[in-house]
Order: structure tokens, then sequence, then C-alpha cells
């Protein structure tokens, strides 16, 4: 196909694997920040072609498995009100709350409807006057501008029975926080290229600065994310610790600076709990005072209340690249993608249903 | 919705009928259920053991029978290359075939939803009669009942099939062996893009359609020449051809591996697919097969399949190594592992 098959050639990609032979000498432990980069590295079979001394590690990039139960269970709580339909996106329906999923809210009845956009929502909203329709907005920077935008329509074309439930997270914060921990064994970043898109990667060089770790803005083709490795290998092995872009078809250093005025329009920067992670200072958006109307938290006055995650689950461990799906002992046993135990089972873009598909065995550890 | 764009020349016009909807009498049994089948189904459907309108139909046959059944939800009832009553008769005829068997007679059940509009019936029935006509294989008993509005969703068809076991037959998982050659009939994922891409919420302009189609011309020239080196013969419908390579791998105990670039699969499909996150191998399609056959048979099987469609390939082959796994070599040169579909990736497709 047209612009994609450069991107996933076999020869360009045995010549990206020979260079990346060539410039490593030591081992390197780089994480993949975004879930889609960990779901084509395995799609793809990458992860066996690499040179042994690389160790790839799953960032926290999969906005279904950051989402903390507690969100979850607000959600179910929403649906359970018979004037609200509550859309989602596919994944989120299948996560486990404290006791059930969006997808079991629905086989008891409530209104869960899987759409593709936030403007569905809104067109659901204007078509159903005698409803409240609730949009479940997760997510991280990648589809904030989306969600601001069907908020900023909503008031422009007057739609008062529409509001978002916003779960946003925020990647920086995150990969300072991997990389504040004592314990934390990653070396170098690949950041994920999507979010660049809207963001830009200013942000990134003080961390890159503070912590002197290399950066590479990365994509999601398998010629992306050798070329990324490379880039990042390269830094490594002669010391270095800068940003570079290597999805430079989409990534501008300032972003896109129209999806990030949207942004701002809609949303002001907040604490945010990660799942399994704790709760990181700055890392999340919240709809702003001026959209409060649209905001279905204060709508619906629902209170937070932290539920305990008393799942076994490592997600936590796993996304902050201390743990592999592997090192789970209820992986492909107690925890499938058919009856997952926490969220990285749950969605496509979650490290743990990525090896269950695409691996099983045969990333086992021999 | 707006009146379905006929998909075939009304050669019998709409019947003058009382209603313009279906209504719960047309269930009750009485008047407006004769009415309903004898202006409609039975003259539209009209063969020799139909006619006789009786509570079933008594055929005869030699020898072994194949005898399947299905059920039809698909929704929206109309889609771009078909519609449910086409996908209906075509589901039954090659479920028969992927027996191997010659599809000779269907039975055709009709759960409606009280407001279904006639001309979207009478559509559906036309589909059913076009299909059921040219791939000659009748209808000969069937059932029409009605539900309340909103406890059904337009049209629920279900049909059940019989066919004569092909006498050079021997389709069986368990006769595959390492080195057999696993091909495939056409281009995949082409029926569960198509209807995505009228599902509400999701509508994008495209020109896929569905591949809606019998396969028992195909598979029945391939017994015909190739006799018992076809071991398997499977359609890829819901789950898609992931789920038939894992049903193979696992029934026969057989390691499978196949190779991405020889996926055949058309630019506009793979396309969509991109933009909607979809792995193609786990799509439905409704008018392909997958078959194993004998190695010295392949490039035979390869000519026959490629008569029909062009876009027919040989797809990977069966292997002793990593037995009970579908292992695809990706276009970059990797390996990896293709798995079941865990789940319902699209509810409703056929």
């Amino acid at each position: 196909m047209k612009h994609l098959s450069e991107y996933r050639d076999e020869a360009l990609t045995r010549q990206l694997l020979e260079q990346i032979h060539a410039v490593v000498t030591r081992p390197w432990t780089l994480m993949e920040v975004c879930g889609g980069q960990t779901h084509s590295l395995v799609k793809n079979g990458i992860l066996k072609m690499l040179p042994e001394q690389i160790t790839m590690v799953h960032g926290p990039g999969c906005p279904v498995c950051v989402t903390p139960i507690h969100i979850i269970d607000e959600a179910i709580a929403l649906s359970q009100k018979p004037q609200v339909i509550l859309c989602s996106f596919g994944d989120m329906l299948r996560v486990p709350g404290t006791k059930i999923s969006l997808l079991e809210a629905k086989a008891g009845g409530a209104d869960v409807r899987m759409v593709y956009s936030p403007l569905e929502a809104v067109k659901l909203a204007k078509e159903n006057p005698d409803k409240e329709v609730v949009f479940f907005a997760v997510g991280f920077e990648t589809t904030a501008p989306a969600n601001a935008l069907s908020v900023i329509q909503a008031a422009k074309q007057g739609v008062s029975n529409y509001s978002i439930l916003a779960s946003h997270v925020l990647v920086p914060p995150a990969m300072e926080a991997i990389l504040a921990d004592p314990e934390t064994k990653v070396n170098a970043f690949l950041a994920a290229g999507h979010v660049c898109t809207i963001m830009g990667f200013n942000e990134y060089d003080p961390i890159a600065e503070k912590y002197k770790v290399p950066i590479v803005v990365t994509g999601f083709e398998p010629i992306d994310l050798l070329q990324g490795i490379y880039m990042a290998v390269k830094q490594l092995e002669s010391g270095e610790a800068k940003v570079e872009n290597q999805y430079i078809r989409y990534v501008q250093r300032e972003g896109n600076l129209r999806a990030k005025e949207a942004i701002d329009e809609v949303f002001a920067v907040s604490d945010r709990e990660w799942r399994g992670i704790g709760t990181i200072p700055h890392s999340g958006w919240e709809v702003n005072d001026d959209y409060a109307r649209y905001d279905a938290r204060k709508k619906f006055s629902l209170i937070a209340v932290a539920s305990e995650d008393i799942t076994t689950c490592i997600a936590g461990e796993i996304m902050k690249g201390k743990k592999k799906p592997f090192d789970c002992p209820h992986f492909g046993k107690g925890c499938t993608p058919e009856k997952p135990m926490g969220s990285p089972m749950v969605s496509s873009e979650g490290a743990c249903a990525a090896y269950y598909h695409f691996s099983q065995a045969e990333l086992l550890p021999a | 919705m707006s009146t379905p764009k006929l998909s075939v020349q009304l050669n019998c016009p709409l019947p003058k009928l009382d209603f313009d909807v279906i209504t719960l009498g047309h269930g009750s049994g009485g008047v407006l259920t004769h009415r309903l089948l004898d202006t409609g189904v039975f003259s539209m459907l009209k063969n020799d053991l139909l006619n006789e309108q009786h509570d079933g139909a008594v055929v005869t046959f030699d020898g072994p029978v194949a005898f399947t059944t299905d059920s039809y939800v698909v929704t929206p009832i109309f889609f771009p290359g078909g519609n449910i009553g086409e996908l209906a008769v075509n589901g039954s005829i090659n479920d028969l075939a992927m027996c191997g068997a010659i599809p000779k007679y269907l039975s055709l059940s009709f759960i409606l939803e009280e407001g279904l509009r006639m001309d979207e019936f009478w559509e559906v029935l036309l589909g059913i009669k076009k299909t059921s006509e040219e791939a000659g294989v009748p209808i000969v008993t069937g059932d029409t009942k009605v539900v309340e509005r909103g406890k059904g969703d337009k049209v629920f068809i279900n049909t059940t099939g019989l066919g004569r076991i092909h006498p050079k037959a021997s389709i069986h998982a368990n006769r595959v062996k390492d080195g057999d050659v696993i091909l495939i009939s056409g281009t995949v994922a082409n029926h569960g893009v198509a209807i995505l891409s009228v599902r509400q919420g999701l509508e994008f302009e495209t020109t896929i359609t569905s591949d809606t189609r019998p396969l028992h011309q195909p598979v029945l020239k391939l017994l015909d020449e190739l006799g018992n080196a076809v071991k398997f013969l499977r359609d890829p419908t819901r789950g898609g051809v992931a789920t038939v390579l894992n049903e193979l791998a696992a029934q026969s105990g057989t390691g499978i591996e196949i190779f991405q670039r020889d996926i055949p699969i058309s630019e506009q499909v793979e396309g969509a697919c991109e933009m909607l996150g979809l792995d193609p191998l786990y799509v439905a399609n409704e008018g392909i097969f997958i078959t194993a056959v004998s190695p010295e048979k392949a490039d035979n099987a390869l000519n026959i399949l490629q008569s029909f469609d062009s876009a027919a390939a040989i797809l990977g082959r069966v292997v002793a190594e990593h037995p009970k796994q579908v292992i695809l070599h990706s276009r970059i040169g990797g390996r990896r592992i293709v798995s079941m579909l865990p789940g319902e990736q699209l509810p409703r497709i056929c």
C-alpha cells in the first residue's frame, strides 16, 4: 500500500538490523513509550530480530491500561442511570471495573454504545434530546484534541445534553516518573510518535538533559521502530543524551498548534492517578471551569471513590519497564484476553495482549 | 433509512399487498400469512417441492448426506454487494460445499420484526430468489414468524441445507499432514469491511463490496479433478482466516506457516483495515475458502482456483515444527504467532 509499504520493506529492514548490530557493543534497555509501538514490535516479529544486547521494555502508553479502576467504576455508574447513553471507544468496554465491565453493564440493560469518534456522540446527543449522552474520554494527548473539539462543537451548537467523562493522561510526566524511580532500568526512550504529532517535542529536552537519557521520537511501522532503535543505541554508545526526531514525516518540534489550541480551550492540567503506578502530579487533563457544564463529573455530581485495586495484576511493574508480561504468574493462565485480570491484557495496545496474541511460546524464555 | 436501491431488476414487481409493512398478523398463520406466502414467497421461489406447500419437503438421497444449519442476523440487512437474503442462501450452500457435498436443497425460515417495510422484505426475497436460482439449489420448505416491534431487528433468517457427499470427497482435518499445501480462493476481509462501511456511526465512502457468493462450483471442480488429494475445506467467515488456520492446526495436530506477502488482499480493503485498526486476518469473509491439498497437487489446485478467481493463491504450508501453532512470516522477515480471535471483533457481521 502506498506510503506504508516503504516502511515495511524487507531489504531496508535487513539493512537497519545490520546497522544496529554494528553499532551495539554493550547491553542497553530501551523503553518504547506507546502501546502502538509495542504492538507493532511484537506483531512484526521485531523483538526476536534485535541483537541480544538490546532489551525492549514496554512503556505506559496504553490509555486503557493506565485508566484507574475507580474511573471505570464511575463510567459504569453513569451508564446505569436510566437517562444516560454512555459512549466509549471499544477497548474500554471490556476492562473490568471493581465488580463488572461496561460490556457486562450493557448486557444488564445499560445503554452503552461503542463509537469511533466523540463527534459521533455529539450527533447522538442531538438525535436524542431527552437523553444525556456521556462520552468516556480516555486517552493520551493524541485523542485530546478530538475530545476537546466535541465539547467545543456541542457548545457552539447548543447541545446541552452532552458531556464527557475525562480521563486524559500526559506522557512526559509519566516518563519522568519512570526515570525518577531509582530502580529503573531504562537507558533510552522511543517517544510516542502520535503524541508528538500533537504536542511536538519541546517538553522532552529538559527530561533528556536532567536524566541523561536519549529520547527519540519514533513512529509505528517496522522501519520507523528499527530506525528509532538505531538512533537511540547510537546515542547511548557514544555517550550522548539528546532529543531526536525519527518521525519527521509527521512530527514537528512545535507540534500541531491548532490541536493544542483546542486542548487549551477545554482542558486544564491536573494531578492524575495511573493504574498500577499511582498518582503523578500534573499528569492529566480535566475539563476546565469555562466548560464545566460539559464535565460529566460535575453534571452528575460524581464523587470519586478510591477503589482498591484488588487484583494481583502486575500492570504497574510492566508499565514501568521493571517486568515483562511473561514474568507474571497469571499470564496466559488465569489471565487471558477472554478473561482479563488486568487492563494490559484487554487493550490491543496492552503489552500483555500483544504478547499473548503474537508471541506466546515463541518469546517465552528457553 | 432511505429506500434500498434494488440490486436486481424486478422481473416480478412488488405484488399488490394490503399493507406497506409487516404486521403481527402476517405471522398469525391465518389469512394474512397465507396471502403473504401465496403472493410473495411461494410465487417467487416456486419449485415442485415447495409448491406442495406441505409441512415439510420429502426428498430422496443415495449414500451419505451433509446436513447444515445457520442463522443470519447481519446489520444492516442491506450492505454493499448484497443483502441478508443472499447471505443466508450462500452461507448454507457454502457450509455444505465445505463438507465436500453437492448442495441439493435449502430450507428458509424468517423471523420478521413487526413494522418491516414490505419493499425491504421484497428486496430480501428477490436476493434469495436470484442467489438460489443462480446456484441451482432450490428452497423446498420454510417458515415465517413475526415478532413485536423492538423484539427483533427487521429480519432474521435461518437456512438449513442438505447435500450429497461428492463421491471422491474425503474432507477431514486429521488427514492433513506435514508437507501439505494451504491455498486460499480469493482476497480476504471484503465482507467485514463492506459491512463496517455502512454501520451506523461509521459510514465511510468506499467501493468495497461484500464477497458473498456460492463456493460449491470451485469446490466440486477441485474434488472432481483432485479427489482425495483435497483434505481440508473451510470458509473463513466469522473469525476470519486466522481462526480457520488455528482450527486446522488444532484438529490436525500439525504446525502451519503462512507468509504475509502471499495473503491476497485488495489495496482498498488493506487501507480500510489500517484506518480502522483491524487485522485483515480476523475480518469476516463470505465468499472465499481455504483448502489443504497434497503437495504434488498444489499447482493443479491453484490453477483450478484461479480459473474461478484470479486472486486465488498459495497461502502457506503444513509443517512438522510448532505443532498446533500458526506462524506468520511478516513482510519484513520477522515471525510471529497468529492466535485465535478472542471474543467478538465485530458483532453481527453475518
